[in-house]
């Protein structure tokens, strides 16, 4: 039942996108008028290579920059986590500071802060690229959300079951490991999906930067096309297509993870 | 299991001495005595809010007692420097939530303080697990999980899994509590066995003919203080005390 729900759920919306491109398509194929010059559909077909180019750097951020997010996360939460103060106080501070602040400026200071170049002991230099540069400042916001999912998982799990594992003689690194994270892990896998999507939704801001991804490459295309009105429909909606294809099934899965959470109780 | 140096079982498996607990401003326990002999069962019985689970919990060190004195085996649990481990392979402790791990099968969970904690051969705590859930007439939900079960197996899965740590002390803080009716039978039936069988039993619990049959003395618990114990049949018998009286008229 829910199965045919959710595979007509994700049909649905796809058609539409496909239908919708289709359409402006055939808007901007009426003004075809002009026949010694490039169509919009001509010149977003030549250029489509180009922008999927650029949206193949955007998936390559957005993985990178989840897992960094996801292992820095991880060890900032269970930091979050520690009896000791000392190691608790700053992990909140980093988490809160990085919470908190907007990812644009997050970016800039990545960007500006970080030397494009850095010389190793050795004496080589190593250029860092810019779209690195960026993969970094995307990761520690989205780390600092992983961090509290992390500890909103482990403080949602039951106290009877510290007490009893505490009964067992279980020490506290074996309670987390055996009894406490593989309960949250079924917890914190929705909304850790839910971040990597808004973070893969994010990585077009790295084109301020400079940075050749899919918008960026979008951009240079409709100016190398001669930057006539009519491409920015079609051009921007094709880009919007591709990252919607990517996203949507993820946001479904993440619904259907959450439902069947909810539904078992877990 | 090694007592502590001087420990002889004809000395109280667990004693407790002009035991305070305070939470805060809050004096819950004020000044309790009991001692507990090898093999004996005994009954904690009280109203509610009286400290009987905060009494129980100072025994495995759950709850850390503010002042005052409790060994077990000779061993003190109210000491800074309490080897947790050891006291905690001793005394086992069942609660009224079951608090199994839900992500872990029947056996697994009976199998898995053992396997972690005592470092055990798998196979000898496979074979000790599985004759405990025999006992406690679960052999056939081994690979089921906790939220397959009803209460009352769920409770005795805890017994189980308590058991196979070996304890030479087993509390129960009212484990029947949060059970339907006519599964209470069955894990008391479970705990009644294991008395049998000469286990040192703490017991919590509002079950009061169980407490009489079962129970070797009874403590009656008010407001942080024992009221009076004795034995079962004096105890509801004869109450001495109005307010166990009070508190017995009104349970019976
Ligand atoms: N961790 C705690 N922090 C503060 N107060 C507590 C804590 N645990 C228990 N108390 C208080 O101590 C008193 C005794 O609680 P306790 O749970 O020992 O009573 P009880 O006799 O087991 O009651 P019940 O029959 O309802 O289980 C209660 O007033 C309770 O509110
Ligand atoms: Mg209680």
């Amino acid at each position: 039942m829910t199965w045919t729900v959710t595979r007509l759920n994700w049909r649905l919306p796809v058609i539409a996108a496909a239908l919708c491109l289709l359409a402006s398509v055939a808007a901007v194929a009426q003004q075809e008028g002009a026949a010694d010059r490039e169509t919009a559909l001509q010149a977003l077909v030549t250029w489509m290579p180009f922008i999927l180019q650029g949206f193949v750097l955007n998936l390559v951020m957005s993985v990178l920059a989840m897992a960094i997010a996801t292992v820095t996360g991880v060890i900032l939460g269970f930091m979050q986590i520690s009896p000791s103060a000392v190691i608790r106080l700053p992990a909140k501070l980093v988490t809160h500071v990085f919470r908190n602040s907007p990812w644009l400026v997050i970016l800039f200071a990545i960007m500006f802060l970080v030397p494009f170049r850095v010389t190793l002991p050795g004496g080589e230099t190593v250029m860092i690229p810019d779209w690195v540069k960026a993969t970094v400042g995307f990761a520690l916001p989205v780390m600092a959300n992983v961090s509290e999912i992390l500890r909103g998982a482990v403080m949602s799990i039951p106290s009877g079951q510290w007490e009893s594992a505490d009964s067992l003689a279980f020490s506290r690194g074996q309670t987390l490991r055996h009894v406490i994270l593989p309960q949250c892990i079924r917890r914190m896998l929705p909304p850790w999906m839910n971040w990597y999507a808004l973070l893969t939704l994010m990585t077009p801001m790295a084109a301020i930067l400079g940075v050749n991804e899919a918008l960026g490459n979008t951009q240079a295309a409709m100016e190398a096309a001669g930057s006539r009105p009519e491409f920015l429909i079609p051009f921007y909606l094709f880009l919007m297509t591709i990252f919607f294809v990517f996203i949507y099934p993820i946001s479904l899965w993440t619904r259907r993870l959450e439902r069947r959470y909810a539904a078992s109780g877990a | 299991m090694t007592p502590s140096e001087g420990w002889t079982p004809d000395q109280p498996i667990v004693a407790i001495r002009d035991l305070h607990k305070s939470f805060g401003h809050v004096e819950v326990l004020k000044g309790i005595d009991i001692e507990v002999m090898k093999g004996e069962v005994i009954c904690i019985i009280g109203p509610s809010g009286s400290g009987k689970s905060t009494l129980i919990r100072t025994i495995n060190g759950l709850t850390p007692a503010t002042t005052g004195s409790v060994t077990v085996e000779g061993q003190e649990v109210h000491d800074d420097n309490l080897d947790k481990l050891a006291l905690r392979r001793k005394v086992g402790i069942v609660f009224q939530q079951y608090n199994l791990f839900p992500h872990r099968t029947v056996l697994q969970n009976v199998m898995m303080a053992p396997l972690l904690v005592l470092k055990e051969n798998k196979r000898e705590v496979e074979e000790r697990a599985r004759s405990l859930l025999a006992k406690v007439q679960l052999h056939d939900k081994e690979d089921a999980y906790p939220a397959e079960l009803s209460g009352g197996q769920q409770q005795r899965v805890a017994i189980a899994r308590s058991l196979c740590m070996r304890p030479d002390v087993m509390l129960f803080d009212e484990v029947t509590a949060a059970l339907d009716p006519e599964t209470v039978k069955e894990v008391l039936v479970t705990i009644k066995q294991l008395a049998a069988d000469g286990m040192t039993c703490v017991l919590v619990t509002h079950e009061m003919g169980f407490a009489r049959e079962v129970s070797d003395r009874v403590y009656f618990t008010d407001a942080g203080r024992i009221v009076e114990s004795g034995p079962p049949a004096q105890l509801f018998e004869q109450p001495q005390d109005p307010r166990t009286r009070e508190f017995l008229s009104k349970v019976l």
